[in-house]
């Protein structure tokens, strides 16, 4: 029948249009404006290499990516440590599957709420006079507060964690739950321990859900500014950042040469992930 | 493993989920709880009495900065939008990908791309596309449409998850019966995956509510919530703000359950209807 040929195309069509749309033009879009050129109050069609001169060339560029970069690694470390023991703790030590819906949901329902207060939220709780602080004072622990919680890179780093670690958690999980018990039970009766029934099975088995989760931290911490400028209060610097703020001076070919670059990045860190772990078994 | 003694293991693990899930939820509470902050109240403690002063000053009094009933209607309905559209194009593409059709590697990969790209890029890149082609950015236009790219992504691998473990054998009893194709899809499929799309509609709501980088440069010249939410943080400096975030975490918090109790009541009456 014709129409049953034709039928994955139609349900396909929308999924096509609105990614052409939305994705693909708009990155053809930056990659064309990366080559124009901008005076102060326009920017005009042109082929000019300046604005990739211009970034490349700048030690502040420089800088500004080895941070994103520093960002990336300790927030993936964390949120990979943290989030493969709660998945490990889900998936192996919870035994009724209600409970470990239950447990899971607990998990994901911040996720489902908004970032931005989320990170406001930790401002009574970090700042100079907030919780932890007072809390610390009265225990006699400090004699003065604590200047480095609020607008640091601890502080960026900690909302980072809080945000993306449920990244982290849901692949890893994933993976767990579906590790034959038998394969366990097997090590064991071969006289494995349990931290050789970790190394040797568990882990090995579960690289493709720490692959995704990685996947997403690591893309995430690297294209964010928004935690960045309000976690540091203005002191530190991401890329994605940097070209906030040249949107905001109208620099649009700049940011556009700039995304360019971090786009770049991105991909080849992907591809470094996936070229370490397969990840098709999972799709 | 079930029958076996719970070894020192589980009780480290224990201790350190619950600091996990504090972790999770301690700093919320703190401004739930400083919402609630006296008339004289600041931002940080200590509580300067109770009263309901912020809340009665968000929702009735005019604010010096922003709108937030505007920006509340304008956040609903483009998550609204953004919810029906996830779901209807989700579904279609589920189902499209069921069968191998030309193309269907390159599109999945583009999906993925969607979910990796950055959020700023999506911003700047339609921002761009649309002062490129002359047209004006607005949220229902330009900020609908980077929502999409970032729940589409979701709702199309709760889709995978859906029909990988989807039987088929349920669509041939229904063809064996003489049903035509939209018969069975409307009598079999639907009702058997209803629930998971009240999940994927559950997360195109509420990641566009709460979506911000996307946001940013698409939304035109009128704000969504969270970027007056954003605004607020930059201008305000009463506990105003912490009542807003109450409001608003509430309000996701009430979608999360209405969605999760259909999840639970769908797949009860299905359950019955089985076993009825």
């Amino acid at each position: 029948m014709t129409l049953s040929r034709i039928a994955p195309y139609l349900q396909a069509t929308p999924l096509t249009l609105i990614l052409a749309a939305f994705l693909v033009l708009p990155i053809a879009t930056i990659v064309m404006v990366s080559f124009w050129d901008y005076d102060s109050i326009q920017i005009f069609p042109d082929f000019v290499f300046t604005n990739y001169e211009e970034t490349i060339t700048s030690s502040v560029t420089w800088k500004t990516y080895l941070n994103t970069l520093k960002y990336t690694v300790i927030v993936w470390a964390v949120t990979l440590l943290v989030g493969f023991w709660v998945a490990y703790y889900l998936a192996f030590h919870i035994r009724s599957t209600t409970m470990q819906m239950v447990l899971f949901l607990v998990c994901t329902i911040p996720f489902l709420t908004s970032n931005i207060i989320r990170m406001i939220s930790w401002i009574p709780f970090l700042g100079r006079n907030g919780l932890l602080n007072q809390t610390l004072m009265s225990m006699g622990l400090i004699d003065q507060p604590l200047e480095f919680l609020l607008f640091s890179d601890f502080a960026v780093v900690l909302a980072m964690v809080h945000l993306y670690t449920l990244f982290m958690v849901t692949p890893i999980f994933n993976t767990l739950m579906r590790i034959d018990r038998a394969l366990i039970e097997a090590a064991r009766d071969a006289g494995a321990n349990a931290f050789q029934i970790l190394t040797n099975v568990i882990i090995p088995l579960a690289k493709p859900g720490i692959a995704i989760g990685s996947i997403f931290v690591v893309t995430l911490v690297m294209g964010d500014f928004i935690t960045v400028r309000f976690m540091s209060g203005g002191q530190s610097a991401s890329v994605g950042l940097m070209m906030a703020n040249q949107i905001a001076l109208l620099q649009y070919p700049a940011a556009a040469a700039n995304a360019v670059i971090l786009l770049v990045l991105v991909l080849l860190l992907v591809a470094a992930i996936l070229r370490i772990v397969n990840i098709r078994k999972e799709l | 493993m079930n029958s076996e003694k719970r070894g020192p293991g589980f009780y480290v693990l224990t201790a350190f989920f619950i600091l996990f899930v504090l972790f999770l939820y301690g700093p919320l509470s703190t401004i739930f709880i400083l919402s609630f902050q006296g008339p004289n109240g600041g931002l940080t403690f200590p509580m300067n009495g109770v009263s309901l002063r912020w809340f009665e000053s968000l929702l009735f009094e005019q604010q010096a900065v922003g709108d937030f009933g505007g920006a509340f209607s304008r956040s609903l309905v483009l998550g609204l939008m953004t919810m029906l559209t996830t779901v209807v194009v989700s579904l279609l593409a589920g189902l499209a990908f069921r069968r191998r059709f030309f193309g269907s590697g390159p599109l999945f990969y583009l999906t993925i791309a969607s979910l990796i790209v950055p959020s700023i890029l999506i911003s700047l890149g339609i921002g761009l596309a649309f002062n490129v082609f002359g047209l004006e950015p607005a949220w229902y236009s330009s900020a609908f449409g980077a929502h999409l790219t970032w729940t589409l992504p979701f709702g199309l691998l709760i889709m995978f998850a859906v029909f990988n473990r989807f039987n088929p054998a349920y669509e041939e009893a229904a063809r064996d019966l003489g049903a035509s194709p939209w018969q069975t899809f409307a009598h079999v499929v639907l009702p058997i995956i209803l629930p998971s799309l009240v999940g994927v509609g559950l997360f195109g709501f509420t990641l566009s509510y709460d979506e911000f980088a996307r946001t940013l440069m698409t939304s035109g010249s009128f704000n969504t919530l969270p970027l007056e939410i954003y605004g607020m943080t930059t201008n305000v400096t009463t506990p105003v703000l912490y009542a807003l975030g109450t409001v608003t975490t509430l309000f996701s918090m009430a979608v999360i359950l209405i969605a999760l109790a259909t999840i639970a009541v769908l797949r009860k009456r299905r359950a019955r209807r089985l076993a009825g």
